[in-house]
């Protein structure tokens, strides 16, 4: 689960680690009182969306006066920001955060993810702030300074104190580059993240080391003890058929072509688009319906794919194991009813009882087209497609 | 012979009494010696009483005393399933298969940091389990797709692994042993350590190796077969369609190397010499089509 860059800083600044003071704020005039309040001469106002590449899409300016404040709110509020990671067509700004201005000297890179390979959490660091790290991991790798954390020593002060010397931060900064360091893998573990990122921390003009940016992803898995995070969920930066989808425990991703897909498991549910492309076809989507798919799930999971206005025919692959194939055939029959469905359906059953699955089918009356197996889905529904 | 375990294994399940383990713990008794494999179950709260004729103990460690098991299979839900591991790891058992799904990333991290240095091996969690046909069944797996035989097979996806053994089940190439590793960023077996047991097994002739996007382990795995297996491998790798990974995926991908795509994965083990398809459906066929040379 992602959240906004000013939801980071408060966390940043629970664990310690210092940021500009700024305010969140949802409309212009909250924006310019937002301003007057932090004082000073300059100010950035910043769009909160949860994408990265901000700055770069016109989502983030520097005021030099309330003036500017009222102007650069007024013009960010409301627009269809697009970045590099939100898509052509973009996502519209709801939030801003006025944060007082920052004098840089330096910036800097940090980064913590959960290494696989080592099992461990591993913090990355580089002397190249406010970059793209996978630029810097492509163009300069040597630059990128990695430290795999034992779980229960911690980031020891050793390693910390290393690794911002490493990335070129001035002994009279170390000490608190430690602390801002330790302070990032306290949050990461205590809350439960994925990923967190701090693109630029910045070294002011009078040696203090500062977060100028954050972001958070959690793990879904762990929100079951983080009811402060889920407070955090903004439902307007989600997709909104992902969030339907979810509702009914149904893994969904929506996706740019015309065949839609209802796997059962993750694995199968990705083979199964890329034997569509295979074909020549273009999958609309990604549905893993789970091991226990109900009627109810299935009949909604057609209702999501339908909602997509591109979508020109469905495929339905089953590898019915502890879920029974004839239990999967009269919930797409039972859905394929209530929806009235308009798109050809191709039906590929395999497993427990499919024997008595494919009989429920024929015997519908509905004009499902059976498949003998992936191979043979693929190509019908494709040649569905086309039509 | 077959790979970990086999009719003569005596099976401890954690989270017997919970509705999946029950589901399960039946399904499994009844196929082939499940009878007397599965020999005890786990729960504190209901120590002395029995579940379908299996005994439930206190904890797994007088579950091994009383019954001699040395495996262990677990249902337990999210929030106690990391604990779980720890605690069949602490009664030093030979193995323990996590079918859990949803266990906090960081509950694995600490997890796999105790289990260093000691004797147990993790399959999973979020995986269904391992199966060898007509002696024992350990998972969520439906036995009656697989057939005994000299085919290995082993996958992170549940579903994909039963699409692989479906075909060759119809082309009538029966299997030694099918193992899951799940599909979790932090699990225990990963497919090189699967590989290397399937390549000691007298009694496997050929592997397919199922694989899908993200970290590096299909790769590692390749190379390892380059340099040592005596036995042809088929292998898939799902995803080359799946939407450019988020943002972690390639900080994640960084660590490792640039790797984690599905093209990337399958080209490496199209170098190490494994006969990849890109068609999910011609798994059987193509391994049908290498052993008869």
């Amino acid at each position: 689960m992602k959240i906004h860059e000013y939801q980071g800083k408060e966390i940043l600044r629970e664990f310690g680690v210092p940021t500009p003071r700024g305010v969140a704020c949802f409309s212009v005039e909250e924006a310019v009182a937002a301003a007057q309040r932090l004082g000073g001469k300059v100010w950035v106002v910043k769009a909160q969306i949860h994408a990265g590449g901000r700055g770069k899409g016109g989502g983030v300016k520097v005021a030099k006066s309330l003036d500017e404040v009222q102007q650069f709110a007024g013009q960010i509020l409301g627009m269809q920001l697009v970045t590099h990671q939100t898509g052509p067509e973009g996502q519209k700004v709801r939030r801003l955060l006025i944060e007082e201005g920052a004098q840089i000297a330096r910036e800097f890179y940090l980064g913590m993810v959960v290494d696989r390979g080592a099992q461990r959490v591993a913090l990355l660091a580089s002397s190249e702030g406010g970059m793209e790290i996978e630029e810097v991991a492509k163009h300069s790798p040597e630059k990128i300074h990695t430290v795999r954390i034992d779980p229960v020593a911690g980031l020891t002060d050793s390693d910390a104190a290393h690794v911002a010397r490493a990335i070129g931060i001035p002994d009279a900064a170390n000490a608190d580059a430690v602390k801002v360091l330790q302070g990032l893998y306290r949050a990461f573990v205590e809350k439960d993240a994925m990923l967190a990122e701090i693109n630029p921390l910045v070294l002011t003009a009078d040696n203090r080391v500062l977060a100028l940016d954050a972001k958070f992803n959690f793990d879904s898995n762990a929100l079951y003890r983080h009811p402060e995070i889920v407070a955090y969920r903004d439902l307007e930066e989600e997709d909104p058929a992902e969030i339907e989808a979810s509702k009914f425990d149904l893994s969904y991703i929506q996706l740019d072509g015309d065949i839609g897909c209802l796997v059962n498991g993750a694995g199968l549910a990705m083979a199964t688009m890329d034997i569509i492309k295979l074909y020549g076809g273009s999958p609309a989507n990604f549905l893993d319906v789970g091991g226990g798919a109900s009627k109810e799930k299935v009949t909604e999971a057609f209702k999501l794919m339908l909602k997509n206005p591109h979508l020109k025919a469905i495929l339905v692959n089953i590898f019915g194991g502890i879920m029974k194939c004839d239990v999967i055939a009269e919930g797409v029959v039972a859905a394929a009813r209530e929806v009235s469905l308009s798109v050809p359906l191709v039906v590929r059953l395999e497993g427990t009882n499919v024997d008595v699955g494919k009989k429920i089918l024929a015997e519908s009356g509905l004009p499902i087209i059976s498949a003998s197996d992936m191979a043979d889905a693929a190509q019908k529904v494709v040649a569905a497609a086309k039509g | 012979m077959s790979i970990l375990i086999n009719k003569d294994t005596k099976v401890i399940t954690q989270g017997m009494t919970g509705k999946v383990g029950q589901f399960h713990t039946q399904q499994c008794k009844s196929y082939a010696n499940g009878v007397n494999c599965f020999v005890a179950g786990v729960n504190p709260k209901k120590a002395g009483e029995e579940f379908e004729g299996i005994p439930v103990y206190a904890s797994v460690r007088d579950a091994k005393q009383a019954t001699g098991a040395t495996v262990s299979v677990i249902y337990v839900p999210p929030a106690g399933a990391a604990a779980a591991i720890d605690e069949a790891v602490e009664a030093e058992l030979d193995l323990v298969i996590c079918i859990t799904e949803g266990i906090p990333v960081h509950d694995m991290l600490k997890t796999r940091f105790r289990m260093q240095g000691k004797k147990t091996l993790l399959i999973g969690p979020n995986c269904p389990g391992l199966i060898t046909p007509d002696e024992i069944k350990i998972g969520i797996m439906p036995g009656h797709i697989h057939k005994k035989g000299r085919i290995g097979v082993v996958s992170r996806s549940g579903t994909l692994t039963y699409e692989a053994v479906g075909q060759l089940t119809a082309l009538g190439y029966g299997q030694s042993s099918c193992v899951g590793i799940g599909g979790d960023p932090i699990n225990g077996l990963k497919h090189i350590d699967v590989m290397k047991l399937f390549n000691d097994d007298p009694d496997t002739d050929a592997v397919i190796m199922v694989g899908e996007i993200g970290g590096s382990d299909e790769e590692e795995c390749a190379r390892w077969i380059k340099d040592n297996m005596q036995k042809p491998v088929v292998g898939f790798i799902a995803g080359v369609t799946a939407p450019e990974g988020k943002r972690m995926g390639h900080a994640g991908a960084i660590i490792s190397g640039g790797q984690g795509g599905a093209n990337e994965k399958l080209a490496v083990m199209e170098e190490c010499g494994i006969h990849i398809t890109r068609n999910p459906s011609e798994m059987g066929r193509v391994m049908q089509k290498v052993l008869k040379g």
